[in-house]
């Protein structure tokens, strides 16, 4: 099974399982602000973030080493970051020379390229665990909470329901293709045809994977007819929130804000 | 794949500025929220769980790739092939609900930065997809090969121009100096677009001949579709003047940015309002910085504990 298509929920019991979906979304998005808000450089607060984001890992009965591996899948978009170690100015503190070109990493580069990288792998921690520990249909009812408008829910809703059923669908599909014919990307050895024949075989399995979609979303709606849909989607009332979930947003979002002071005294 | 595709185009938090992100989180609300509203009245009730679906399909669609050379492999994105089959109106929010989920649940992208990646994927690719597929289907009076050269340069395009438009957005934000972000961007996506042009006429192929009647034009999408192929054009056209000026005076575009204040205040963020103020009794930035650390750890172990602690206690605290 391809990673991308396990569910990322884990179920516990925890504390952190137990907040309401809005907390959690709320400050998963603070969270996130916070880290991008704080300035190249300031070590310290970027430090307590992490160590925040731990122990919300380890008060989740989490393993902080699941949320380390899987962040550090976006990781290889730092590259994009790479030309400031020689481009922003500053003093040098690292020249090379490859070929005919000169080059030095400067101070300056080097902080921000590090900050840079570090933001995001802190700020991917906290989506993480935010998905580990909210389940889906919760996260939904938060999406509904924060005005995300109501289609847009309904469609995401449908799409995570089916997204699995499609997912064996289209790896029956790739499996077929195995048995018959050319190998597709997963294992490194050479496969038959040109790349636009290849290319061409994915098209076919593209375009069934449509019809079948296509098909099984007809028979979707002939099913949510007979069962009283009226073109209006319809969700469980949001629970209010308690007097408790209230306090703990309140102190999440204060924590946050101290760390931004800090940054900007620091 | 993976690689190429962190690379590709979804950008992940950290990487673009503050100023940016918000700035195309308000652009992409409101143009998704028009398109809501038109597909809210325009579009039959039937086509929610078309949409859903059919974004579900998108998203497996990722299994299906194919071995380009080596190691790197070529996989569907899916925007163009599914503006050619619902209409624009509703592939925008398809590949909105895409996006979104690849970055709430799989951190395929950022949270801050998911404004800026839905600008770049849900709107600027099928924008651009809609005009390029129109404009050939038109050219050629709707004969088979308008289907099938549209939806290859279609497909090409769509991946073509929503990575300039991230190179773009990389280059505004300082991450990435605008002569080295856009070309490269540009560069590695002209490749991955043929791969999805490939794919995409290919699947075009396999439904012409099955199912002929999903290729027809609908005339409820089609109704006011010219707004999307203006908005594509003039996406296409500012991305094709814009992006190779700024990557051959990169200078240009930090000057822009400057003017507008985003490099400043990038580099400088907007709330260090205190310069050079140390907390008092902490002078020196490397002890706070040790200070932080044994903070941090302090505050860890006292996690550790209350989990520890909490779950001795059993589940006599669940709701």
């Amino acid at each position: 099974m391809h990673i991308h298509f396990l569910d990322p929920y884990q179920a516990r019991s925890s504390p952190i399982h137990r907040l309401d979906a809005r907390v959690k979304l709320v400050l998963a998005l603070a969270f996130i602000l916070t880290s991008a808000l704080v300035p190249p450089g300031a070590w310290s607060v970027l430090i307590l973030l992490l160590a925040g984001v731990w122990s919300a890992a380890v008060l989740a009965y989490l393993d902080p080493g699941y949320l380390i591996k899987r962040a550090f899948l976006a990781l290889p978009f730092v590259l994009a970051a790479l030309p400031l170690l020689l481009t922003v100015p500053g003093e040098a503190v690292l020249p090379f020379q490859i070929a005919s070109f000169q080059g030095a990493v400067t101070g300056p580069g080097l902080e921000r390229f590090i900050s840079i990288s570090l933001k995001s792998w802190i700020s991917i921690q906290a989506a993480i665990l935010l998905t580990a520990t909210t389940s889906f249909p919760n996260l939904l009812q938060a999406m509904r909470a924060i005005r995300i408008p109501r289609l847009l829910v309904a469609v995401v809703g449908l799409m995570w329901r089916y997204l699995f059923v499609l997912a064996d669908e289209a790896l029956r599909l790739a499996r077929a293709r195995e048995a018959r014919s050319s190998a597709g990307g997963l294992s490194r050895s050479r496969s038959g045809g040109t790349i636009g024949w290849r290319a061409r075989v994915t098209g076919g399995m593209a375009g069934n994977l449509f019809v079948r979609s296509i098909e099984r979303s007809d028979r979707i709606y002939l099913a949510m007819i007979a069962r009283g849909y009226d073109g209006e989607i319809r969700g469980l009332p949001l629970r209010r929130m308690t007097g408790r979930q209230r306090a703990i947003l309140a102190a999440g979002l204060g924590t946050l804000f101290l760390m931004m002071v800090l940054a900007a005294l620091f | 794949m993976l690689a190429v595709r962190g690379l590709a185009m979804h950008i992940p938090d950290g990487f673009l500025s503050v100023l940016v992100s918000i700035f195309f989180w308000i652009l992409s609300v409101l143009l998704i929220s028009l398109v809501l509203r038109r597909v809210g009245s325009d579009l039959g009730e039937r086509q929610v769980p078309l949409m859903g679906v059919l974004a579900a399909a998108i998203f497996a669609a990722q299994i299906l790739n194919f071995t380009v050379v080596g190691g790197t492999s070529g996989h569907l994105l899916g925007a163009a092939l599914a503006a050619i089959l619902v209409g624009p109106w509703a592939a925008v929010v398809v590949l909105s609900c895409v996006v979104a989920v690849q970055a709430l649940l799989f951190q395929d992208g950022g949270l801050l930065v998911l404004g800026a990646n839905l600008f770049n994927m849900a709107i600027v690719s099928v924008a651009v997809a809609h005009m390029v597929y129109r404009s050939i289907l038109k050219l050629s009076g709707g004969r088979r090969w308008g289907i099938f050269a549209g939806s290859f340069l279609a497909a090409w395009a769509s991946i073509f121009l929503s990575a300039l438009s991230a190179g773009l957005q990389l280059a505004l934000s300082g991450t990435s100096p605008a002569n080295i972000a856009i070309p490269t961007m540009g560069g590695i996506h002209a490749l991955i677009g043929t791969g999805e042009g490939l794919i995409t006429l290919g699947a075009l192929a396999f439904l012409g001949s099955v199912r002929p009647d999903l290729l027809q034009t609908d005339p409820a999408t089609s109704s006011g579709a010219r707004a999307i192929w203006l908005g594509g054009l003039l996406i296409s056209l500012v991305l094709a003047v814009v992006s190779p000026l700024a990557s051959r005076y990169p200078d240009g575009l930090e000057w822009v940015a400057q003017q507008q204040g985003f490099l400043h205040l990038q580099r400088e963020p907007l709330y260090r309002l205190v310069p050079e103020y140390l907390l008092p009794g902490i002078a020196d930035r490397n002890l706070a910085t040790v200070l932080a650390a044994v903070i941090g750890v302090a505050v860890l172990l006292g996690a550790s504990w209350a989990a520890a602690s909490s779950r001795r206690r059993g589940p006599q605290g669940m709701d």
